[in-house]
């Protein structure tokens, strides 16, 4: 059941990209942007927790969770240390991705060498 | 030729797209990494807790995603199931790798300058819409 849930929640997110990519003109680099907008929009008005309660993975895996993850980390850190708080704890909970994009695409970049 | 003739050439030479079928490629591949992460936690959870265990299983798909990248697979793969692989960490890690890769001829410095290139806009619009969300939701509960 965990596993039929995140298959649906993260294939349905997909497809909803998918649908936007095709019928509109708008590049990848848009839909990216604005499932990360949307996915803070979501987590402000509270409804991602209803996604992350559905399945955690489905909705942590798609990039929508990059801006939920931005935004709870930035209200947390409003509500623990004020404006300059928010400003503390913004990327915290999204290290991981950031850090890890930078240094194994680094990593790689330098010990492969690479097909045209 | 008038333009409306040429506008006609011009549709009648782009490849028409089977969107059914990249709709349902996407769905179906979107939902494997779903599939594939939750393995992935399930595993990792019995070692750590539940944040760090989402963490490494976002880690192992971004080293996967740029391992693939660098290796030149990664670009057929990314163009074949579209939103499927776009959408979900990988297409993050994707773009930062291949940016890297891109102007990894021009030096150290152009390849550090460079590496956001495609990633850049989500993490500068994820960081302003959460900025600015967090101040309306404060001054709204005031």
């Amino acid at each position: 059941m965990i596993y039929l849930n995140a298959f649906l929640l993260c294939g349905i997110i997909c497809l909803i990209g998918q649908i936007i990519l095709d019928n509109t003109k708008l590049t990848p680099g848009h839909i990216t942007t604005i499932f990360v907008i949307a996915g803070a929009i979501l987590s402000c008005l509270g409804l991602y927790d209803y996604l992350r309660d559905y399945s955690l993975m489905g909705s942590s895996v798609p990039i929508t969770s990059f801006g939920n993850a931005l935004y709870q980390a930035a209200y947390t850190g409003f509500l623990e240390n004020g404006f300059i708080g928010m400003f503390n704890n913004l990327l915290s909970t999204t290290s991981a991705g950031i850090s890890g994009a930078i240094f194994f695409g680094f990593i790689f970049a330098l010990l492969f060498r690479v097909r045209d | 030729m008038n333009k409306e003739k040429y506008s006609q050439m011009v549709k009648e030479m782009t490849p028409k797209e089977n969107r059914l079928l990249n709709m349902f490629i996407a769905f179906f591949v979107g939902g494997l990494i779903g599939v594939l992460a939750t393995f992935l936690f399930l595993q990792l959870n019995k070692i750590y807790n539940e944040e760090l265990a989402v963490a490494a299983t976002l880690l192992i798909l971004i080293t996967l995603s740029a391992f693939f990248t660098t290796l030149g697979i990664g670009d057929t793969i990314f163009t074949k199931c579209k939103c499927g692989i776009i959408i979900p960490i990988t297409g993050f890690a994707h773009s930062v790798a291949s940016s890297i890769i891109d102007y990894k001829k021009e030096g150290f410095i152009n390849m550090g300058s460079n590496a956001f290139k495609l990633a850049g806009s989500v993490i500068l619009y994820g960081v302003v819409s959460a900025v600015i969300l967090t101040l309306i939701k404060v001054i709204i509960n005031v």
